[in-house]
């Protein structure tokens, strides 16, 4: 693990240049629209109405804080962050734990199970909105009905859940694309040794496996996190965040105010509040990823 | 592992239903694109049927779909080829010559992604409008290349730290020069872990929506764009979009199930070796 660290340069001075275009460009993009946000988010500024741009202060976030639309966005995204992140988690280990398993033809089901990962988020959503969904042609309304219980109105009813359920669908595939291999790389004289000890299955899972998938768990839960936060095109294609605002998340809130309504003051406030929940989020996950390189220290 | 026949079966049914389940939308969509628009929205629905190929000859002879396939890859292309231009001298700079800041540059890296996109979506737009990137493909190249770099630097991190630094001082006592180690030495090395990378990359710019939804709507507009046009509840056809839609997803598929193992290992930042 040490034996890169000690090696020198080939000639010390091309190590700094090698880092810095990568490092200028992401600071760049890091910096420039943050503080255009910033200086946005602080002003009157509406697309429709150019040259009348005032300073406003707190003015932007004292609308929208005072505004339902905001704690019922912000309430939207953490729910659909949390409970995808649970389903995925949770499907995600059992579907592991299943394909881990000899049976014939596991590779192949392997490869099934991780397909929906690598759809286009739109085609998904197409998918299931209209061929599953659908209240009138849909499969799953012709099930129900077959079963006596009629069609349910899953956009309009329940819409939150539905989108719940489409991101699920593409996310536990990404749960088990790391997961399965994190399993496969457990030491099997570890569990031999378990199971001769007298190692039920569910002993086996708590105490050897489950610890050893804690951290690959930890990066899942980051990366979904930095996607989830942005789900735009599921809502945008299957809802547009209604009925009302039942969908609407912080992303369609933001695209909503800035794009649609042409408030950029209002939309930039929108984006510092989003930054600042992604950043109290974010942190412990990148402490926990951060260990990944202990041996950098 | 020894289980009896009886858990066996067990293990193999239930593992196959699970399989079927997650893949059955998309083979559902699949199935459906050889359907016509009747078939297609027939209750209940057609499982026999007589299979037809004109919806794919419907999509293909629309010549937008083209324009759409040809920015989707270029998109993908060109911010996969200009990720990996910054990244491969950075990952290779931080993999065998570590400094004490590495590790925070890493993590800093990494946190740019936290970063929500929506948050600086205003600003991106106005800029790129005064700077007349808007609905260009080179515009899309920008913001996928720079949405994918960390991850992209720290896969290509992962790779290179598998290489034993002897290798590479070898080369360096034959009098190799940076860059020939660089490029005749790591490189061919890792092959492998490079063209897993590049085809992550490939993978989310091609499924990436929020910027190409809100950035590129009509000349540069990418599939994603494209497919989300039959979200319109009037145009119910069915058939032609899953003709349409597998087009659009069978090549990414196809990709993604060859380097799923390789792409692991460095997606999962260390977790799993």
């Amino acid at each position: 693990m040490t034996a890169t660290v000690a090696a020198k340069p080939p000639r010390n001075l091309h190590t700094r240049s090698l880092l810095a275009p990568s490092v200028a460009a992401l600071l760049l993009w890091m910096i420039v629209p943050l503080v255009m946000t910033l200086w946005f988010s602080a002003e009157r500024y509406n697309l429709l109405s150019p040259g009348k741009t005032v300073f406003a202060g707190w003015g932007n976030y004292r609308d929208l804080l005072t505004h339902r639309a905001l704690w019922v966005a912000m309430g939207n995204t953490l729910i659909l962050v949390g409970l995808v992140l649970a389903i995925t988690l949770v499907f995600g280990t059992l579907f592991s734990l299943l394909l881990d398993q000899d049976f014939p033809g596991h590779q192949v089901c392997r490869l099934l199970v991780i397909a929906p990962f690598f759809v286009m988020p739109t085609v998904s959503a197409l998918i299931w909105k209209n061929m599953l969904m659908n209240p009138v042609f849909g499969l799953l309304a012709w099930i129900t009905r077959s079963l006596g219980f009629g069609a349910i109105e899953f956009f309009s009813r329940m819409p939150l859940l539905s989108i719940v359920v489409i991101v699920g669908w593409e996310w536990t595939p990404f749960a088990v694309l790391i997961l399965l291999p994190a399993l496969q790389s457990l030491n099997p004289e570890q569990v031999e040794a378990a199971r001769l000890d007298g190692a039920g299955p569910i002993a086996l899972f708590r105490h050897i496996q489950l610890p050893h998938l804690l951290r690959p768990m930890a990066v899942v839960a980051m990366i979904e996190m930095i996607f989830l936060l942005s789900l735009f095109a599921e809502i945008y294609v299957t809802t547009n965040g209604g009925p009302g605002l039942a969908s609407t998340n912080l992303a369609y809130l933001i695209f909503r105010d800035a794009l649609l309504g042409f408030d950029v003051g209002r939309a930039s406030a929108g984006g510092v509040i989003a930054i600042v929940l992604a950043n109290i989020v974010g942190l412990f996950l990148m402490r926990l990823v951060g260990r990944n390189l202990e041996d950098l220290r | 592992m020894r289980s009896t026949r009886r858990t066996r079966w067990g293990l193999a049914i239930a593992g196959w239903a699970v399989a079927l389940g997650m893949f059955f939308p998309i083979l559902w969509m699949f199935i459906c694109s050889f359907k016509t628009e009747i078939t297609a929205v027939a209750t209940p629905p057609a499982v026999f049927f007589h299979p037809t190929l004109e919806n794919y000859y419907a999509v293909l002879e629309r010549a937008d779909y083209l324009a759409f396939a040809r920015n989707s890859i270029a998109v993908s292309l060109g911010s996969t080829l200009l990720a990996l231009a910054l990244a491969i001298p950075a990952a290779y700079s931080m993999a065998f010559f570590p400094t004490r800041r590495t590790r925070d540059i890493l993590l800093w890296m990494l946190s740019t992604k936290m970063l929500p996109a929506v948050g600086v979506l205003v600003p991106i737009y106005l800029l790129w409008r005064d700077l007349g990137l808007l609905d260009t493909v080179f515009g899309l190249i920008l913001i996928d290349s720079l949405s994918v770099l960390p991850i992209v630097v720290w896969m290509l991190f992962s790779y290179f730290r598998e290489v034993p630094a002897v290798i590479l001082e070898a080369s360096r006592m034959d009098g190799a020069t940076q860059t020939e180690e660089l490029m005749h030495v790591l490189l061919p090395l890792c092959t492998p872990g490079i063209s897993a990378t590049a085809l992550l990359s490939i993978i989310l710019c091609w499924n990436e929506a929020f910027w190409s939804l809100n950035l590129a709507t009509v000349k540069a507009a990418t599939l994603t764009a494209f497919t989300a046009s039959f979200a319109n509840p009037e145009a119910l056809f069915w058939a032609k979009l899953s003709a349409a839609s597998t087009l659009a997803i069978a090549p990414i598929l196809i990709f993604g199930w060859i380097s799923q193992r390789q792409m692991v290992r460095g997606l999962s930042f260390g977790a799993v070796k």
